[in-house]
């Protein structure tokens, strides 16, 4: 098992500035570098392919590097062992990393087809972004079938900041992909085809906020650092064993690391959108296109909470009894605050919004827990909602007002879809199911395994809030159900664009996921930790050298 | 904080051995075959309709050698190693919580896989037969593999939760098959109070397994019976009792007993398989699985006699003057079931008996009750007895296998029933005691009566003079009908002889039981004096009805009778008893509850929900769309993060 500290007991030596060059295990930073690469690659496209060809090629080099990094992926599983740390330390490549970053890959993989989906030869994003919207120069672009194709390279390298976030060794890594993560995805939210000012205007608060709460985690890490005098994971975890670095001989230094710890939580709680921190949601997923939501909603909380876990289990891992009420706090805040509000939305989008942050709440109880159990429940309940959430937003985007109109939000019109596309209605029914937690779905599992972890973490109460928000939540999803089903429309009701291949595919393997992971978890469950034992720390199964070995 | 942790509370502990046999880790085909038959001819819809019977009665055949392939696989190992855990489904593990599903594959179990399998599968191609020109053909036949793969997991169960899972599903079966002519009223009527009936005894069932994942913590089998020797009195008690309304409702027993009668308007074939032959059984079952729990509670297993007894008495008297042909039956099986039930509140030297008596009772009251069917086919489907007479003749395989089922279930000597009735008798006599006595002499009149009420019912059918209605033409049944009765009635001959000579059963069962054998001989039966007293009221119950039913002619409508005997005809009052006892204070109750519901409990709901939708508007509120409100909010958390992380646990 990784070795907690180096044996002699000796401080290790850090990753500083060092005269000889670090050496670097090419074949762990591969799929990190292929999605760069890539990235890379697509932007000199942009530049010098003719216009007409872009699409075709984007989507390819896109496609083809997340597929070839997911391969990379499971071909490491075996090569990282119990983890290793790579690249002079930065990056920590363990079971839950690769865990966590081949969700990612897969999903982001998904989502790419959402993306990618074209009707009418029109795709989800704005024809000429630059454009104001409603001017006559937009209408020019739209009639010339302008698009923006620089849309794929965003995502690849929303996605590599994602891969990144939960690789983090250090605070630094960790601030720099959250920001890579982030920037594109502040683009890309502003780039909707249809109402097109609210889109922007969900872009640029996004923004605002986004920058607000790295300040907020860029302090915090610059408070730890004082506390411990390193950005190292394990670095800080020494020295908050040790009661700090050198300089605060007699242990005076701890207020420092509290509001290093708060200020950093802040940052992290806000990426995963947990209540109080998680205003920003709703409006951003209703405002941004409904693929790059579904983008969102599935990979980039995978990735917020593979950093948060990281975060809050190896360099915090020591200060359980600092940050433990505060994150009680939070979790039930997030639990019961966004499962009211969500009652009374009309909005779908909206809707699956506050579904997120209910859900974050649940998965909060898992860090709560700090156990591995804890630990592997988090995991396979990021990977299923992942699933059920991306199929949930390939049926919004098929939902319309009319033949080739807008997206249609409004859930009251919503009405009669049950009998005027039985097939969708029912995926949509399941994967409300599964958000509501209904067993021999993923959702059933995912929120068991959590609770139960956090039960044997003595955290009942919490599971207490957790069971009764999720009463709540079972309220509103059931009542989509009844509206498809039992109420009838009120005019046309809702059209129903035909589910090109690609959104098609996306709903098979929500139902799919969502089925499996439900009726048959156990070879995933068994999977996840192999190695870890009950009641086990979740350091212990995260990989934490300061130095490769 | 005290967490306690409920290890695998779906499961057993595995006490069995682990199925190593290809037969028996696949013994989960034992149920999924007549499951899937069940799946393909409901799903399958009308395509079915012309080979889906068919394929019905292939299915519980398959699961019938896959049994007796089985029974060698246990026979083939050491008697402490019959005991097998079949793994079937893990569901999901998650910290020491885990979500499985196991079968249990013992000598206990395995008899009733055979005999479910067996009789089922006979019943399955009688049906081929009685239900031919039936437009439900195919739901019929589909809803007959239900029952067979609910009854096989009931007894294959290894916990009282699947066990349970069983028990509901027998009970649909049984409802569904009921009101199978349910455009007839009657039909309905008696498919619903079989239902409502048996909910007062699943509730039972359902609170005793409660009860024992509260106080135990488990629900397994294994791991109850290991936790019975540390728990309180009242506890097992409380079990145990409600254990035995769960018995009693399944099992037609006292005070639940009144749906078995009206049971009968069902298809014959179901009355023989689930109302005489399985179903009604499984509260025997259920009373000898729990053993353990009874043998822990003496007042439990004193009032599962008394129970046992009267249901044995009031059986008898129902049967004995009923008209019905089928209605006389299922007095019978009320009564033989009583006799079944006491058997099992024995306690160990009863289980053996019991469940041999279930098996060879299993074959001469199914024969019985496709005999009776085969005669009401041949009698335009008129079931007054007081309208046969004389039939021996027209339906001479009828008449042949009916009279050997006949005889066996009063007990002629060397044939099936009196086998297994003499072990219950000289089990009950064993107890010793005043109360070895007193029960001795209730089985010894319980079988009196049976002598009585079985030949009254062959003399009216098969002889005497004709009291046939005009336009009847009886003819003998076709090949189909009558092959199944000739297999059931060599059960009636020689089943019981083969299982308590040598006591082969007793030792078979010995590993689930624990009892000691019984040491069952033949001379031994002729020379007690319970032995001679059996056969004494074997005689003089003959000849009563010999008396009354062939000496003189039997009346073609009832004549006026005395109290008691109009009681009998109307079920000992069981009814009216149910109607003022329980139906109308129901009645009443279900009004107050209404208005309770509409007035208390929708007013709570609904005050919540209100609450929760202005809550949910308040705080909406919240959501202003401004980006500078949002960063307000962002900055209260950090001070409400401050605040929390100022405290400390």
């Amino acid at each position: 098992m990784n070795a907690l500290y180096v044996a002699d007991g000796a401080p290790p030596s850090l990753p500083g500035i060092t005269e000889a060059a670090p050496t670097l295990d090419w074949w762990l930073l591969a799929p990190v570098l292929v999605v760069f690469g890539a990235g890379v690659l697509a932007v000199l496209f942009e530049a010098f392919l003719p216009k007409k060809a872009l699409r075709p090629v984007q989507i390819t080099v896109a496609a083809v590097a997340l597929l070839v990094t997911f391969v990379m992926i499971v071909l490491q599983v075996e090569a990282v062992g119990d983890g290793v740390v790579v690249a002079g330390g930065v990056l920590a490549m363990d079971r839950v990393v690769l865990f966590l970053q081949g969700t990612i890959t897969v999903l982001a993989l998904i989502s790419l087809m959402l993306i990618a989906e074209r009707r009418d030869g029109r795709d989800a994003f704005s024809a000429q972004a630059a454009t104001v919207p409603g001017s006559e120069e937009e209408r020019r672009h739209i009639l010339a079938g302008s698009q923006h194709t620089e849309v794929y390279p965003l995502v690849l390298f929303a996605v590599l900041g994602m891969l990144l976030f939960p690789a983090a060794n250090d605070f630094l890594t960790m601030f720099i992909a959250l920001e890579v993560m982030s920037l594109p995805l502040y683009l890309l939210c502003g780039l909707a085809r249809r109402r097109r000012l609210f889109s922007q205007e969900a872009a640029v608060k996004y923004f605002l906020l986004g920058a607000f709460s790295s300040a907020f985690f860029l302090f915090g890490i610059a408070l730890v650092y004082g506390y411990a005098g390193s950005v190292n994971f394990t670095a800080i975890r020494q020295a908050v064993d040790s009661g700090g670095a050198a300089i605060f001989a007699d242990g005076n230094g701890e207020p420092l690391l509290i509001m290093g710890i708060g200020l950093v939580a802040i940052g992290l709680l806000f990426k995963v959108g947990a209540v109080p921190f998680h205003n920003w949601k709703p409006d951003v997923y209703q405002g941004a296109p409904t693929p790059i939501t579904a983008l969102m909603a599935s990979c980039t909380l995978v990735a917020a909470f593979g950093a948060l876990l990281r975060v809050f289990f190896v360099p915090f891992g020591g200060s359980l009894e600092i940050w433990e009420p505060m994150l009680w706090a939070v979790a039930i805040l997030t639990m019961v605050a966004a499962a009211v509000i969500a009652v009374t939305q009309r909005d779908i989008k909206r809707l699956l919004a506050y579904s997120s942050v209910v859900h974050a709440g649940f998965i909060l109880t898992a860090v709560i827990a700090s156990s591995a159990d804890g630990l592997a429940g988090a995991m396979f309940y990021l990977a299923a909602y992942g699933f059920t959430t991306l199929g949930a937003f390939a049926i919004v985007t098929l939902v319309r007002t009319r033949d080739g109109g807008q997206e249609l939000g409004d859930l009251e019109g919503w009405a009669g879809l049950g009998r005027r596309a039985p097939g969708l209605a029912l995926a949509l029914s399941l994967f409300l199911l599964a958000f509501a937690g209904i067993p021999l779905t993923s959702g059933f599992i995912g929120k068991f395994a959590v609770f139960e972890a956090a039960v044997a973490a003595g955290a009942t109460p919490l599971v207490v809030v957790g069971v009764l928000s999720s009463a709540v939540t079972a309220f509103f999803y059931i009542r989509i159900i009844v509206v498809m089903f039992f109420r009838e429309s009120e005019g046309e009701g809702p059209t129903v664009a035909r589910a090109g291949a690609l959104t098609g595919g996306v709903i098979t393997v929500g139902v799919a996921a969502t089925l499996a992971l439900g009726i048959f978890p156990g070879p995933v469950l068994d999977s996840l930790l192999p190695d870890a034992e009950a009641g086990q720390e979740p350091a212990a199964v995260m990989v934490h050298q300061v130095t490769e070995e | 904080m005290a967490v306690t942790r409920h290890h695998a509370y779906l499961a057993a502990e595995p006490a069995a051995t682990a199925a190593d046999s290809a037969v028996l880790s696949n013994a989960w085909l034992l149920i999924a075959l007549p499951l899937v038959g069940a799946a393909i001819l409901l799903l399958g819809g009308r395509r079915t309709n012309a080979w889906g019977p068919l394929l019905a009665t292939v299915l519980p055949v398959v699961s019938f050698v896959w049994a007796v392939l089985a029974l060698f696989d246990l026979l083939g190992r050491g008697a402490d190693a019959r005991s097998v855990s079949v793994p079937v489904y893990e569901w999901f593990a998650v910290g020491d919580f885990s979500a499985r599903i196991n079968l249990l594959v013992d000598p206990l179990s395995i008899t009733f896989v055979l005999l479910i399998t067996f009789v089922g599968s006979l019943i399955h191609v009688y049906s081929l037969g009685y239900m031919a020109q039936d437009p439900g053909k195919r739901r019929f036949f589909a809803y007959l593999n239900l029952f067979v793969a609910a009854m096989l997991v009931l007894v294959l169960a290894d916990n009282f939760v699947l066990l349970f899972l069983g028990w509901e599903g027998v009970g649909l079966a049984s409802y569904l098959l009921i009101g199978f002519w349910q455009d007839k009223p009657t039909a309905a009527t008696a498919a619903k109070k079989a239902f409502l009936i048996n909910r007062v005894g699943d509730m039972g069932l359902l609170v005793a397994i409660m009860i024992m994942f509260t106080a135990f913590g488990a629900v397994g089998f294994s791991d109850v019976f290991a936790a019975v020797p540390g728990a309180h009195d009242g506890v097992l008690l409380a079990i145990g009792l409600l254990l035995l309304l769960g018995a009693c409702g399944k099992s037609a027993q006292l005070p639940l007993q009144a749906w078995l009668l009206d049971a009968m308007e069902g298809p014959t074939p179901v009355s023989a398989l689930i109302h005489a032959a399985t179903m009604v059984t499984a509260g025997v079952y259920l009373i000898v699985r729990a053993g353990p729990i009874f043998e822990a509670s003496p007042a439990a297993q004193l009032t599962v006699m008394i129970v046992g007894a009267a249901t044995m008495l009031a059986g008898g008297i129902i049967a004995s003057a009923k008209d019905d042909i089928k209605k006389s039956l299922a007095g019978s099986t009320m009564s033989q079931i009583g006799m079944m039930v006491l058997a099992a509140g024995l306690g160990p030297i009863g289980y053996a008996a019991a469940i041999a008596h279930l098996v060879t009772h299993g074959f001469f009251k199914a024969g019985l009750f496709l005999g009776a069917g085969s005669v009401m086919h041949a009698m335009n489907d008129d079931v007054n007895m007081r309208r046969y007479g004389g039939l021996a003749s027209k339906m001479p395989i009828t008449f042949a296998t009916f009279g050997l089922g006949y005889l066996a279930i009063i007990g002629v000597p060397l044939l099936s029933g009196w086998w297994t009735k003499e072990s219950i008798i000289s089990a009950t006599f064993g107890l010793g005691g005043n109360v070895g006595l007193v029960f001795g002499s209730l089985v010894v009149l319980g079988a009196a009566l049976t002598a009585f009420y079985m030949s009254r019912m062959v003399f009216m059918t098969f002889l005497g003079e004709k009291r046939w209605d005009e336009g009847a033409h009886p003819h003998e049944s076709p090949v189909s009908m009558t092959a199944p009765m000739v297999v059931l009635s060599l059960g009636s001959i020689a089943l019981g002889g083969f299982l308590v000579a040598g006591d082969r059963f007793a030792a078979f069962l010995q590993p689930v039981t624990g009892a000691e054998l019984p040491h069952f001989t033949v001379g031994h039966a002729f020379t007690s004096p319970y032995g001679i007293a059996a056969l004494a009221v074997l005689v003089l119950g003959v000849v009563a009805a010999w008396a009354i039913y062939l000496r003189k002619p039997v009346e073609r409508t009832a004549p006026k009778g005395n109290l008691v005997t109009n009681a009998a005809r109307n079920e000992l009052y069981g009814n009216e008893i149910n109607e003022d006892l329980f139906m109308r204070p129901g009645q009443v109750l279900t009004k107050a509850l209404v208005v309770i519901e509409d007035k208390v409990i929708d007013g709570a709901v609904n005050g919540i929900g209100a609450g929760v939708r202005d809550s949910s508007t308040g705080l909406g509120r919240t959501q202003t769309g401004f980006a500078r409100t949002y960063a307000l909010t962002m900055l209260i958390g950090a001070v409400i993060v401050a605040a929390t992380l100022a405290v400390r646990f």
